[in-house]
């Protein structure tokens, strides 16, 4: 089990320090630099010369991977071509954000899907599970932004519950925080805990028609406690796999979803940098991101073990 | 049995509680200083005195000699001052200096600083902040190349005496003057600038958040005459839906640049000011490419389109026709004839196209900046208009870098909607880039006569001469077709009914000195 750990844990730095790479390849090959978003497209061949030369970009590539690799290892992120602001300083605000965001969704996701998803595979075929069934297809067909500007406007226009724009990282507040939130949250929640749904409802019924299923009813199990004790210890391990998996997608749907609710999160500030070709900042998120979705698949690969007995071991 | 279950449960909250215990972890770290106090935005004053802007762009530098584009100038416009700086009009008034003089030459500008002017840190403006700010401009601190490219003529930034600074041309020019805008800052300021602005404007600065907003208050120490509005928090909202929904749930009091597809949500509720943007908007044609370099493709192409129906579709209407590269705020140089100069005729274009050996048509590749909606939309309608006389185009829409380095640098295209403005708002900047060895002629516009109207424009010191010189060179570009000239797009400021005092100025300027409360 600790090999097998140390293993995972190598690999995981191994992709990480792959993305890093990556991410620099893929910014020297795409056409443009920093420099016409800093100086403007007019700038003259002189001012473009001095202004590469102060950043560094001058120095062939390998070196200013080098150079940033080396930095990130001590701590430093590097300085932000367009802000001018260390990168850790610019983004930690942003990330609290963001991060705020992905968590909330994703309890929200736990909290909307166990419960239908057996209430639904429990009462198949009657009218909840038709109801959630059908509620299930719109949602999961829907874009998050599109759920986004409808909640917007539902919410914050028609019932005002909340006041649309007013997010800033100024508010302090942390209970103000989730209240604003907790609106894009529900943008991101709603398509995934559909999907959640009518995974974990698939699940319970195939395991539902499992010959030892029928062994626990013969032994004089009552319903509930068939469902409760045998079938939902089974049905939960491809759901919890999926749910783990789903961070990533959580994270990725919150930077979509930042945008419609004007939340100031690294989403925003992702898709600003990749336009003005700010290197250091995208390297940043990239890593950041890349981080949560290989933590996560660990974290899945974990549960997995812990849940089914027959992996132990390997 | 139903213990593993249990763990299994728990190990998967513990995985939903880490991302906000990782928020506990920099939450901390976001209360930077640099945040606004709680204050501004909680205890407002009984009768409300401040205002937030939705503005679109991001402010990406506040040092005001390195801000290139004009979504950042228009807002630094509150903050900062030059010697002189735009009026309403479109000429200039004094600022930091109260009076100028030009020499016969036109060679030497002589500025009188204006007495009892202060920072907003209250130290008065001295000689030494101008000359640093203007050898600044100039490139004393970037390796001798100008942050500003009009001080590239400058040969010499002296004192005459202690109220009074010259500033000596390598040529003579009549519209250096616009270049004299540039902010005084304090001297030896260069370093901090752009993370603690400090000028001489009617507001000053108060806190920025990258991304989030810039907040100002009323400067009480001005020199002119003072802000209506205490406090003006400009808030960066990125996406043109999410501004209208914050503007009707009050949190914005104010929306600049909205596009004009969002107009229709406004129209109820609001006071909407509606002008042209400043710019021109044109099918680019890179004439240096076949069969683009023949003049009757290009015309026969101009006679093919409709440029009301393309105003209509992508501006409801609202935007300008231009028909040369100069838009109609510059009302001395604006030739209104011209944009009627082609008038839809399919059979004279099929003519041309005939005569300059392409009766079939040919094919057309039309690059579009992805970003801007309404250039891709009116590529959109080219491609049908053009189609009618057998021109058969492809739209292609790349990312906004992409197109600066390949389309705009690169000059490898064949055609491309875009918008250009003028990088310091003059007429000639406009003009001259388009001459046959211009290093912003991007789309290789060869024509000796065009050239030598220019030259003759911009040698000249009399205003009347210059101004039918650049007249001429906007005939020339029409006649030649040198681009297809669509339009001067629409330009929607959306306000609460109880602000007033709003005005447009000929250029990218967003003046809140003069907002107020009724």
């Amino acid at each position: 089990m600790v090999k097998t750990l140390a293993k995972r844990m190598g690999l995981l730095l191994l992709t990480l320090l792959l993305v890093t790479v990556l991410a620099f390849l893929a910014f020297s090959i795409i056409p443009g630099d920093p420099t016409s978003s800093i100086l403007g497209v007019d700038a003259t061949p002189e001012q473009v010369a001095v202004l590469r030369e102060q950043l560094g970009l001058d120095l062939p590539i390998w070196q200013r991977y080098w150079n940033w690799l080396s930095q990130a290892f001590a701590g430093d992120l590097g300085t932000s071509y367009n802000f001018r602001m260390p990168v850790g300083q610019l983004m930690a605000p942003k990330m609290s954000a963001t991060l705020l965001l992905a968590a909330l969704s994703f309890v929200l996701i736990v909290v909307i899907s166990i419960p239908l998803g057996i209430l639904s595979a429990r009462h198949a075929g009657g009218w909840l599970d038709r109801v959630v069934t059908v509620a299930d297809q719109v949602t999961m067909s829907i874009p998050n932004f599109v759920v986004g500007i409808a909640l917007t406007y539902l919410f914050g226009l028609v019932l005002r519950w909340f006041e649309p724009g007013s997010y800033t990282s100024a508010t302090r507040d942390l209970a103000e925080q989730l209240r604003y939130l907790i609106f894009p949250a529900l943008a991101v929640a709603l398509p995934r805990s559909a999907m959640t749904v009518k995974m974990l409802r698939g699940s319970i019924l195939s395991e539902m028609g499992q010959d030892y299923i029928r062994t626990a009813y013969s032994k004089g199990n009552s319903q509930s406690s068939v469902l409760w004790r045998h079938v939902l210890r089974n049905a939960m391990i491809p759901v919890v796999t999926f749910l783990a998996m789903a961070i990533a997608d959580i994270v990725a749907g919150s930077i979509v979803v930042e945008q419609v609710f004007a939340v100031p999160g690294l989403g925003q500030l992702l898709i600003s940098s990749i336009g003005n070709r700010d290197y250091p900042v995208v390297q940043a998120i990239v890593v950041l991101v890349a981080a949560v979705v290989v933590v996560c698949n660990f974290a899945a690969d974990l549960l997995y073990r812990v849940m089914d007995p027959r992996l132990k071991g390997r | 049995m139903a213990k593993r279950l249990q763990k299994a449960l728990l190990l998967l909250a513990v995985a939903a509680m880490l991302p906000v215990s990782l928020y506990g972890c920099t939450g901390d770290t976001g209360a930077s200083p640099s945040d606004p106090p709680a204050a501004n935005t909680d205890e407002l004053p009984q009768e409300k005195n401040s205002v937030t802007v939705g503005i679109a762009q991001d402010l990406d530098t506040l040092d005001p000699h390195k801000a290139a584009s004009a979504g950042v100038s228009e807002v630094l416009f509150n903050l900062y001052e030059g010697l002189v700086k735009v009026n309403a009009e479109g000429g200039v008034s004094g600022a930091v200096a109260s009076d100028y003089t030009i020499s016969e030459d036109k060679t030497v500008y002589t500025f009188t600083l204006r007495e009892g002017v202060t920072f907003h840190n209250g130290a008065p403006v001295t000689m030494d902040d101008v000359l640093y700010s203007l050898k600044r401009c100039a490139g004393s601190e970037n390796d001798g190349v100008p942050l500003i490219s009009a001080f590239s003529d400058v040969t010499d930034i002296s004192a005459v005496d202690d109220t009074h600074v010259a500033v000596t041309l390598s040529k003579p020019s009549l519209e250096f003057l616009y270049s004299m805008t540039a902010a005084i800052i304090p001297q030896g300021s260069g370093d901090t600038i752009a993370t603690n602005p400090v000028g001489t404007g009617p507001f000053a600065f108060q806190s920025y958040t990258p991304q989030e907003s810039l907040v100002a208050k009323r400067y009480d120490g001005y020199w002119g005459t003072p802000a209506y509005l205490e406090e003006v928090t400009f808030r960066i909202i990125s996406s043109a839906e999410t501004m209208v929904m914050s503007l009707k749930s009050g949190v914005l009091d104010m929306v600049i640049h909205l596009p004009n597809t969002m107009a229709a949500e406004v129209k109820e509720g609001f006071t909407v000011h509606e002008d042209t943007m400043k710019l021109v908007q044109a099918l680019y044609l890179n004439n240096a490419v076949k069969p683009l370099d023949d003049v009757r493709v290009r015309q026969a192409m101009y006679y093919a389109i409709d440029v009301n129906e393309i105003i209509e579709f992508v501006c409801n209407g609202a935007g300008v026709a231009t028909g040369t590269s100069m838009y109609p705020a510059h009302t001395k140089y604006f030739l209104p004839e011209l944009a009627t100069a082609y008038q839809k005729n399919l059979d004279k274009a099929r003519e041309l196209l005939a005569q300059a050996g392409y009766p079939d048509g040919f094919a057309l590749t039309i690059t579009v900046p992805g970003n801007y909606e309404q250039h891709v939309q009116t590529a959109q309608v080219l491609e049908q208009q053009l189609g009618q006389v057998g021109i058969q185009v492809t739209i292609q829409t790349v990312e906004w870098e992409s197109w600066v380095s390949d389309v705009y640098r690169g000059r490898e295209y064949m055609a491309t909607v875009c918008g250009i403005a003028a990088d310091d708002m003059t007429a000639r900047e406009m003009l001259v880039r388009y001459v046959s060895d211009g290093r912003k002629n991007f789309i290789n516009f060869n024509d000796p006569d065009y050239d030598k109207a220019v030259a003759q424009a911009i040698a000249s010191t009399d205003d009347q001469a210059q101004t039918e010189c650049y007249l001429e060179a906007e005939r020339i570009l029409n006649e030649q077709a040198a681009s297809l000239w669509i339009q001067d797009l629409c330009d929607l400021v959306v306000m609460r009914p109880e602000l007033e005092g709003f005005t447009f100025y000929r250029t990218y300027v967003l003046d809140m000195s003069t907002i107020r409360y009724q």
